[in-house]
């Protein structure tokens, strides 16, 4: 099995996977979102969300069009 | 009671009154003044000399949209005793937290570059080499924060604060027509019509008046000053005095350039700060301080928005109030911010202008989420419980976040696609 302490070597190794832990207990601290999800709160979020992609897609396109 | 009575009893109640305003002023004075950082003077100096005096009365409406979404901050932090970057985690899941720090971490640290190239610029202009602004900006930001006392920094930043209204004096040292300036000014039209170039400087205008790192800085700083539900009024004046002076130096600002250099092509703060300062000494060295501070200003404020949000989230200690032994790591990301974004601007070479454009398209990422969270947030009775918006806070709330949104969005798709609307 690959472990981070076997590709980085114990001492860097042992550093990243206390980062790791963190990151980890930071996600599982707030795996539940606390505010209610009404669907006023939903349909924000779905519109954040989509606006993001859009937003994504305007930077892919930008890229694709530099390379040209 | 006789007059004598009632009149030294309205001034005790004055004094006091100012007292305790004192005490509790800071956070909404300093994002307020710091909002006009080295990009927003640059901003505010194109658009004087393009426009004139012509659109100082959109430089008003700013006023109100500032005040809004700051005093939302005021609200928030005063009643969660959290950061914005931890209100957002809290609330919204890992998802959107881990979106918003790691996006507020990018934009800030690349901001904070645009804040070393205008302090740059503005000392090139009296022949301080770029390494020697750097070293010495480094040095006074650190002793800033190394007392160990949040009260201290902020009135050392109020000070810093203070220089931001160079730009009053200067107005009136170029003498401007104050009829014309009413009368031109103050009259909402649209000087040579509305075109794409006018949109592209309003959209500018309205999208240096609110940054994510504003919403993150004042959430942060009222939670690390330790304002309370009761302080809230004083908070509010606070942000609304800060506001006022953020408009009023832009205006200012604006009769400056719209009086002297009206007409010209004029592309930075820095530029107009060399050009006038060959014809009228004290007046380029006026703007040139000016811009310096603008970028000093920033740069301490976004530093340390960083650095209470990374604390915030990973759990660090994070606040001024504590030494550098007890909040090690705040202080590293304090530390490791500034220094490395002051190192970007010696390298040679190195693409300033495409940093200083990504930082507008990268905000746009940020900016939206930060405001629909905060608006979420304030609506939400269990969090926020009798202090929540109510329906005319929100009218207007809703109404300015969606027109920042919509405004900021096209600056950014502007700057990816120049040729879009000119």
């Amino acid at each position: 099995m690959v472990t981070v302490e076997g590709v980085f070597g114990d001492r860097i190794g042992s550093v990243i996977r206390g980062w790791m832990n963190k990151i980890d207990g930071i996600n599982r601290k707030y795996a539940v979102p606390r505010i209610t999800m009404s669907p006023g709160v939903k349909i924000a979020l779905m519109l954040l969300r989509l606006y993001l992609v859009f937003l994504v897609l305007l930077l892919g396109y930008k890229f694709y069009t530099l390379m040209q | 009671m006789d007059f004598g009575s009632t009149f030294f009893y309205k001034y005790r109640r004055f004094v006091k009154t100012l007292q305790i305003y004192l005490l509790l002023s800071g956070p909404g004075l300093i994002v307020m003044l710091a909002d006009n950082d080295a990009g927003g003077i640059t901003t505010y100096t194109v658009t004087g000399a393009k426009f004139g005096y012509g659109l100082i009365w959109f430089l008003l409406l700013l006023l109100p949209v500032a005040y809004v979404v700051q005093e939302m901050t005021v609200r928030l932090g005063a009643v969660t005793k959290r950061g914005h970057a931890e209100a957002i985690f809290d609330a919204f899941g890992s998802f959107w937290g881990w979106f918003s720090f790691l996006d507020l971490a990018l934009v800030n640290w690349l901001t904070l570059i645009t804040e070393f190239i205008g302090m740059t610029a503005a000392l090139m202009i009296f022949h301080i080499p770029p390494l020697i602004t750097v070293a010495v900006v480094s040095v006074i930001m650190m002793l800033m924060v190394l007392q160990g006392r949040y009260w201290t920094w902020e009135k050392i930043a109020l000070l810093f604060a203070a220089l931001n209204l160079i730009y009053i004096p200067a107005a009136f040292m170029v003498h401007p027509s104050v009829g014309e300036v009413l009368s031109v000014g103050l009259i909402p039209h649209f000087p040579g019509g509305f075109n794409g170039t006018l949109f592209f400087f309003l959209m500018a205008n309205i999208g240096t008046t609110i940054a994510p790192w504003m919403i993150f800085f004042q959430q942060s700083a009222v939670v690390d000053k330790g304002m309370k539900e009761k302080d809230i009024p004083w908070g509010q004046m606070d942000t609304l005095i800060g506001s006022a002076f953020t408009v009023i130096v832009a205006i200012f600002l604006v009769v400056v350039t719209g009086t002297v250099l009206y007409g010209s092509e004029i592309e930075s703060a820095a530029q107009a700060a060399s050009i006038i300062i060959v014809s009228n000494p004290w007046l380029g060295t006026f703007i040139a301080i000016g811009l310096f501070d603008a970028g000093f200003l920033g740069a301490i404020c976004i530093s340390l928005a960083s650095s209470w949000a990374f604390g915030e989230v990973f759990g660090w200690a994070h606040s001024l109030n504590l030494k550098i032994r007890e909040a090690p790591w705040f202080y590293t990301c304090y530390f490791f911010a500034l220094i490395s974004a002051g190192a970007v601007v010696l390298i040679p070479n190195a693409p300033l202008v495409l940093i200083t454009l990504f930082v507008q398209v990268v905000a746009v990422t940020l900016l939206p989420a930060a405001l629909v969270f905060l608006i979420l947030l304030l609506n939400n009775e269990e969090i926020m419980g009798k202090y929540r918006n109510t329906r005319l806070q929100n009218i207007a709330a809703i109404t300015i976040v969606v027109v920042i949104i919509v405004l900021s969005t096209l600056y950014g798709i502007t700057t990816l696609f120049p040729g879009l609307i000119t």
